[in-house]
């Protein structure tokens, strides 16, 4: 059964696509088919994540319109022959997304690969309900500072009430994932803790994934974290994630502040 | 301070003349009555308030929906709505009028010392709405008739307003409006307080003027005069 996952957070700039590329790329190398797709019309950059800009001949509004049919619009990664981008296309707009199209697409799409992830434009308009209207499963991307909490519950409650399974009264399987989180502001109160964003969103955490100087050349190179740096601890929690969204058992590890013997000296001193 | 030594925003009654078009059964009979009565004087209700009283027949609410509108084709201003369950009527529809209830109110309130427990059973239609998960930044909860009651947390940027008491079992960081309707007898209950705003009866209360001692506390709320109190609960 293949499941339909969308990537949102309602704020822009937290990291859904990244986090789309990363979740992407481990789930594929666990063996399964991926493909993932990118509703960002206009504005693409999942190809830029995944390497795959000057391989984008045919993107998801020519298969809505028609004009060319999926298997000439999937791109195939050339790392993992299991894993497939659709793109957006970056001379239209969102309006150029149709509901039937939409639908018609993810219904083709459920029946070749066992993930399809749709990559979430930022906001709450016609593109991102679009996106998250035929999920199975919703990965929420939220930054540990206020206003992406905020906006993550935005977006929440748009998941109750506009998706196709919300209408037909079941329930989106809801995920929390929280990116950039600075494990070296940790404890110091600059930043919101692990516990108080699980308690605002009330949501099942899916995972904690640190900043790290590592995701942006990774982002730059056009490969996914999880590809390129495998023993970064980013793509190490993504990979984390990964697992549990396939129904997996592990701890949760929250990044806490390296502490070093000199740094426990001062503190100590300090004191 | 500041705010106290201004003079306070104020409203007053007034009574005024309104027609009320109190339409009967069989209703179709009735349109055609009255398209046969506007026919001969088109502008005759287009500049005067009108009162719609439905308690004459029964309807449901996409019957009552299409009603409005075709009265709204037909330029009538109405001015409110009485006799019909305050829940059909959205924010964006005109208000609720209750002649009957208020005169039921009036004697209710002046047999309140000799019985509380009266009043509660002279009042059969008591509603509850009880919601079981938490309530979203950007919901709005709309519950005229009655209680809210809420199995969750209400986010930043989230509203209930509730024409009673609202009852919330987890934090309360949006806003609350109790006794909407102007109940002062509406109270806000919350599990953990960190709300962004309190509103009973028609009077605010923000953050700013809250002791910061009950930030993160089970507290109550209720209306003493003009003044919205506040107390942790145990």
């Amino acid at each position: 059964m293949a499941k339909v996952v969308v990537v949102t957070s309602g704020k822009g700039g937290v990291g859904k696509t990244t986090s789309t590329a990363a979740l992407g790329a481990a789930l594929a190398q666990n063996g399964q088919s991926v493909v993932v797709v990118d509703f960002d019309i206009g504005l693409r950059n999942l190809d830029l994540m995944m390497g795959a800009e000057r391989r984008v001949i045919f993107d998801l509004i020519n298969v809505i319109q028609g004009s060319a049919n999926l298997s000439q619009a999937l791109i195939r990664d050339k790392r993992l022959e299991n894993l497939y981008l659709l793109a957006a296309s970056q001379t239209r707009d969102k309006n150029a997304l149709t509901e039937k199209g939409v639908l018609q697409v993810i219904s083709e799409l459920r029946k070749k690969f066992d993930w399809v992830l749709c990559d979430s434009p930022a906001g709450i308009e016609r593109g991102a309900v679009l996106a998250m209207k035929h999920a199975d499963i919703a990965i929420i991307i939220a930054n540990p500072e206020i206003s992406s909490v905020r906006d993550s519950d935005r977006i929440i409650g748009l998941l109750d009430a506009k998706t196709e399974r919300a209408k037909n009264g079941q329930e989106v399987e809801k995920h929390l994932l929280i990116t950039r989180f600075d494990s070296s502001r940790a404890g110091t109160g600059e930043m919101l803790e692990v516990d108080d964003i699980s308690d605002i969103l009330s949501i099942p955490l899916l995972g904690v994934v640190p900043e790290s100087k590592d995701i942006l050349s990774a982002s730059n190179l056009g490969i996914p974290i999880t590809l390129s740096n495998k023993n970064s601890t980013s793509a190490q929690a993504y990979r984390d994630a990964a697992k549990r969204l396939n129904k997996e058992d592990i701890p949760i590890i929250i990044p806490t502040k390296k502490r070093n013997f000199l740094a426990g000296w001062f503190s100590g001193r300090a004191a | 301070m500041l705010a106290q030594t201004r003079r306070s925003f104020s409203f007053q009654g007034r009574s005024f003349l309104a027609f009320v078009l109190a339409p009967s059964a069989p209703l179709h009979d009735w349109v055609q009555e009255l398209e046969a009565w506007t026919a001969k004087s088109p502008d005759f209700f287009s500049k005067k308030p009108v009162i719609l009283d439905l308690s004459g027949i029964s309807l449901n609410k996409a019957d009552f929906t299409e009603f409005l509108m075709l009265l709204r084709t037909r330029k009538f201003r109405l001015l409110s709505i009485e006799g019909v369950d305050p829940d059909w009527l959205e924010p964006e529809l005109e208000p609720l009028a209750d002649s009957k209830h208020n005169k039921d109110f009036q004697i209710a309130q002046s047999e309140l010392v000799k019985s509380s427990l009266s009043v509660l059973q002279n009042t059969p239609d008591i509603k509850t709405l009880i919601l079981n998960n938490p309530v979203r930044s950007g919901q709005s909860i709309h519950f005229p008739s009655g209680d809210v009651t809420i199995i969750g947390s209400v986010a930043s940027g989230a509203e209930i307003i509730s024409g009673g008491s609202i009852h919330i079992y987890g934090t309360l960081r949006g806003r609350a409006f109790a006794g909407s309707a102007g109940n002062e007898k509406a109270r806000i209950f919350c599990n953990r307080f960190e709300a962004e705003l309190l509103v009973i009866g028609g009077i605010y209360k923000s953050p700013e003027n809250i002791d910061k001692d009950f930030y993160g506390k089970p507290v109550q709320a209720w209306l003493e005069g003009k003044m919205i109190k506040l107390k942790q609960m145990e």
